[in-house]
């Protein structure tokens, strides 16, 4: 660990920052992701008999 | 091969599908390389001290919140012209990596600042720029919330898009038109003959390159949820009607 001596605050809380707001992001966008994906399977598992009727 | 063929959702997704996980991959590596290079292997500014090393997100997210309102500008004028669904749903996909970006750029802009300037804040005319164009931001996203039907929202989005635009190039160039702003002028120039030290602009070539790709890899997922999001609500429509 590199001495930030009185600028340690700084440094630190922007990585800090920056880290949950990525991982925010991309934990939204995977979790979006599933769950559309898991409705859209549902659907189209409901409607493939109805289509081969 | 013409780009336009991707406007078609399904080649879009096929071509996608199997580019993303290398994105994904490219951009873990880049981000992981550049900010454990500039985190604990580069020296601290003679000036700045230790601060400098909030260069390699600051910097990034920056430029990344700018280029991501400049894509969906480009995608709102495709959805304008030639009404590819393709591309309006990027445009929205983009906004809240777009947003998250200039949140970045401001926190850490502040943090920065703070011991820098001796305030967190300025009204400085690239800080404001860049306030405004988070607030459009915000506005383009509540726009595509508010509007129940698809191609209305995204007709009114990309007007939104259009007009935020002036505050996107303010944000990029604020500091190059006016000199009383206590922010400095742009950390990189491709008409300089020098930016700043290669001990700090080569971890920060990385970081810029993993933020591209970070961005690169999050429009294309978020995309492609929008496009199976628009199949589901047709198959849920059909399904109602039936």
């Amino acid at each position: 660990m590199p001495d930030l001596g009185e600028y340690a605050f700084a440094v630190l809380a922007s990585y800090g920052v920056t880290l949950i707001l990525v991982a925010g992001l991309v934990g939204l966008t995977i979790r979006q992701r599933a769950r559309v994906a898991r409705q859209l399977a549902e659907v189209e598992a409901r409607m493939a008999p109805r289509d081969d009727a | 091969m013409s780009l336009w063929e991707y406007a078609n959702p399904r080649r879009f997704m096929d071509t996608t599908g199997w580019l993303t996980p290398w994105l994904a991959a490219a951009a873990a590596i880049c981000l992981a390389v550049g900010l454990v290079w500039g985190f604990f292997f580069t020296p601290d500014d003679f000036r700045q001290g230790s601060t400098v090393r909030i260069i390699y997100i600051h910097v990034p997210a920056a430029m990344m919140a700018i280029n991501a309102w400049v894509m969906m500008l480009v995608a709102s004028l495709i959805w304008l012209i030639r009404r590819h669904h393709v591309s309006a749903l990027a445009a929205k996909a983009a906004a809240p990596i777009g947003v998250t970006f200039t949140l970045i750029a401001l926190a850490t802009g502040a943090l920065w600042g703070q011991p820098m300037w001796g305030t967190w804040w300025a009204w400085d005319p690239r800080l404001t720029s860049f306030l405004i164009l988070f607030l459009f931001y915000l506005g383009y996203m509540a726009l595509w919330s508010a509007i129940d039907d698809p191609d209305t929202a995204a007709d009114l989005t990309a007007i939104t898009c259009l007009v935020g635009s002036v505050f996107a190039v303010l944000s990029r160039y604020a500091a190059n038109f006016w000199n009383q702003g206590l922010h400095q002028g742009a950390t990189l120039s491709l008409d300089a003959e020098e930016n700043i030290s290669d001990v700090f602009w080569l971890p920060l070539l990385v970081c810029i390159a993993g933020f591209v790709l970070l961005f690169l890899t999050l429009v294309l997922v978020r995309t492609r949820t929008e496009i199976r999001a628009r199949r589901l609500q047709a198959l849920l429509l059909r399904e109602r009607m039936a």
